[in-house]
């Protein structure tokens, strides 16, 4: 039987794996699934061996690898959708704001999403702070916590951080870049109110981790089943589009980058971190 | 704006304000692997494409003068069907549980789930003539508020009016049957069959609101309605046991509502105030039309199915004989008719209702004895059919 651990983010998780797993059981692996409320609780069931591979917000992975490779162990992605990878977030103002620079945030109150949120919270922080300002001591942050321990999966604490900066609560607002067009089509942010301030490096998001010897032939059959999915195929689109991805893609370990200086920067897992490896 | 070759400009238009559409345009005639050069002024263009693409399965090849979008594979349209055509020429016989509740005609998404209609054989449904019924029947429609001069001025003898309440009261009975025994197949049609759906769904309208006209005559002079029998609801009753849509139809529309065609002609004609003629009127002119809807599909499915004629004749029998042991019309019913048509409590009217009567039960059955001969039976048998009609009429 092989394994997978999900954090139940919304109610769509469940119908989201129970087709994966009769997907993947109709193709001959032996497939089941457990949910999480948190990706802590998830990352340390991983690591006990509870389950094989997991379903990893970056953060998550991050944490995975850490504590591996504390532990003298590797951890690997092998696989991804189309939709994770070069992404980046963006730092938007009202269109007549008078900020025009990092360095105008000074003193304003900057709107994130959950602080646990590597898109809407700490990657943008990182790109406050590399580009010269110190956001936890120049400016007060408002975080917009939906869930947490979900590492902003949940699009709510993005949707509030834009309702907050139209509403004039907050100087700026923080988000992926895709939800800047999406708060647009829905009204959130109506189209052309709002400027982009700064956009971030490229990173990557979400994969399905792998720890210890990635080429375990159970493993390697997951991978290959879940690349061979295809949109076309009607019976598989409805997953696709509930999972948001038009294919998967094999995994990478390149676009973590600007998260794991962040990481670094705020210490965000310092002591969870320490209390697994120490 | 300019869209052409593989070349779109959005002007000033972004993405966040319906730049999209116009990309998605020229996307259309654009191959997967094929590009897309984007030009345009709006705030961050690039981004929104990116974004844009990246939701679509697309990608996005830009530098610093350049926004091209390279096609994507990925399409939900891949291997979609087409779900007949529009015109009547595109009924297929068959239409695909999976076609669902789209137009006909529509490009439907392959993995569209499966709808359990059960009525989807052209054979059973079509007829040619249906566009044109329903367009006859869309401009009769009539407004029981305002079609019917509801304070016209009259005075009927208390048992003339007692006579109507309990004819509306019988009315509206069997149009509540004439209304939910169609409403039943309604939802079993295929969509498809999108003529038919229509019909049936004004029929059952055009008996909403004649169980609304009949119930306002009833209780325009009165406080309570009349009697209501087991013997009439036990022939109303043998409609909804009848599972087969073109038998059912056959019982009701062709002989049922065909009887009250002339049962209601009559009551226009006989009517001692000027409301009952009115709304006995306007019911008929809807009935006749179900009644040429109900001969259409017959005829058409008799001329492809020999076998239909013997299925309509054990119809009529087994109806016949499971309503043996029922009274037939409500006495009162039938009495009703005659003070109806007599319009005086006097010696001389009744006896001229009572005979008007009995000669509206003979044209009853001339109707029903010539629509079962162009529905190809003897004419020996169509009597012999027609006598075993319910006594209830409908």
């Amino acid at each position: 039987m092989f394994r997978l651990g999900a954090v139940a983010y919304d109610a769509k998780v469940v119908p989201i794996w129970d087709g994966f797993k009769a997907y993947f059981e109709s193709n001959g692996l032996e497939f089941d699934f457990v949910l999480y409320s948190n990706y802590e609780a998830q990352v340390d069931a991983h690591v006990r061996g509870d389950f094989d591979v997991a379903w990893n917000s970056p953060l998550a992975w991050i944490q995975t690898r850490r504590i591996l490779e504390a532990a003298g162990r590797r951890a690997s992605a092998v696989a991804m959708r189309d939709t994770d990878q070069d992404l980046t977030s963006v730092i938007v103002v009202r269109k007549d704001s008078p900020i025009t620079t990092i360095a105008d945030l000074e003193g304003r109150t900057v709107g994130l999403g959950a602080e646990d949120s590597p898109q809407a919270t700490m990657i943008p922080m990182l790109h406050i702070a590399e580009a010269g300002l110190d956001p936890v001591a120049d400016c007060t942050l408002r975080y917009h916590d939906v869930l947490r321990g979900k590492h902003g999966d949940h699009i709510g604490g993005e949707r509030d951080a834009a309702r907050a900066l139209v509403a004039g609560d907050v100087d700026a607002a923080c988000m992926i870049d895709g939800n800047h067009l999406v708060f647009a089509g829905e009204g959130t942010l109506p189209g052309g109110s709002t400027r982009i301030l700064a956009r971030t490096g490229r990173y990557d998001h979400c994969n399905f981790t792998i720890l210890d010897d990635p080429d375990r032939p159970d493993v390697r059959q997951f991978a290959t089943l879940l690349l061979s999915m295809s949109y076309d195929d009607p019976g598989l689109r409805g997953l696709l589009d509930m999972e948001g991805l038009k294919a998967w893609k094999p995994g990478r370990t390149t676009g973590y980058d600007l998260l794991d200086r962040a990481v670094d920067r705020f210490g965000t897992i310092d002591s969870w971190l320490h209390a697994r490896t120490a | 704006m300019t869209v052409g070759g593989s070349v779109v400009d959005l002007g000033d238009l972004g993405f966040d304000e319906g730049g999209h559409l116009l990309v998605d345009h020229a996307l259309r005639h654009i191959p997967p692997g094929g590009r897309l050069t984007i030009h345009g002024s709006a705030p961050n263009l690039k981004m929104h494409a990116e974004t844009w693409a990246r939701g679509r399965g697309h990608r996005v090849d830009a530098g610093p003068d350049r926004l091209e979008l390279v096609r994507g594979t990925a399409s939900r349209w891949t291997n979609a069907e087409t779900a007949g055509s529009p015109g009547r020429e595109g009924v297929v016989d068959h239409p695909s549980a999976s076609w669902g509740v789209a137009a006909r005609g529509a490009v439907v998404e392959r993995g569209s789930p499966a709808f359990d209609f059960t009525l989807t054989s052209k054979s059973d449904l079509w007829s040619d003539d249906l566009a044109a019924l329903y367009r006859q029947g869309v401009a009769a429609q009539w407004d029981p508020f305002t079609a019917i001069d509801w304070d016209a001025d009259f005075e009927l003898p208390d048992e003339i009016e007692d006579a109507v309440v309990q004819l509306m009261t019988y009315l509206v009975e069997n149009e509540n049957a004439a209304l939910l025994v169609p409403a039943r197949f309604l939802g079993r049609v295929h969509p498809h069959f999108k003529e038919v759906v229509q019909l049936l769904a004004l029929q059952t309208a055009d008996e909403a609101r004649h169980v609304e006209v009949f119930t306002r005559r009833a209780l325009l002079r009165r406080d309570t309605l009349g009697l209501s029998t087991a013997g009439g609801q036990a022939s109303l009753k043998t409609l909804f046991d009848e599972p087969d849509f073109a038998l059912a139809m056959f019982l009701l529309s062709v002989l049922g509502e065909g009887s009250f065609l002339a049962l209601l002609s009559f009551i226009a004609g006989n009517a001692p105030d000027p409301v009952t003629a009115r709304v006995a009127e306007l019911a008929a002119q809807d009935e006749a039309r179900h009644v040429a809807f109900g001969m259409a599909h017959l005829m058409r499915h008799a001329s492809e199915d020999p076998g239909l004629r013997s299925r309509l004749r054990a119809a009529i029998e087994h109806r016949h004989s499971s309503l043996e042991s029922t009274a037939g019309l409500n006495q009162d019913v039938f009495d009703a008719l005659v003070l109806v048509a007599a319009g005086e409590w006097t010696i001389s009217g009744i006896r001229s209702g009572f005979g008007r009567v009995l000669a509206l039960k003979d044209e009853m059955d001339a109707g029903r004895r010539r629509r079962l001969m162009r529905l190809g039976f003897e004419e020996e048998e169509a009597r012999r059919l027609s006598g075993l009609h319910t006594r209830n009429f409908m």
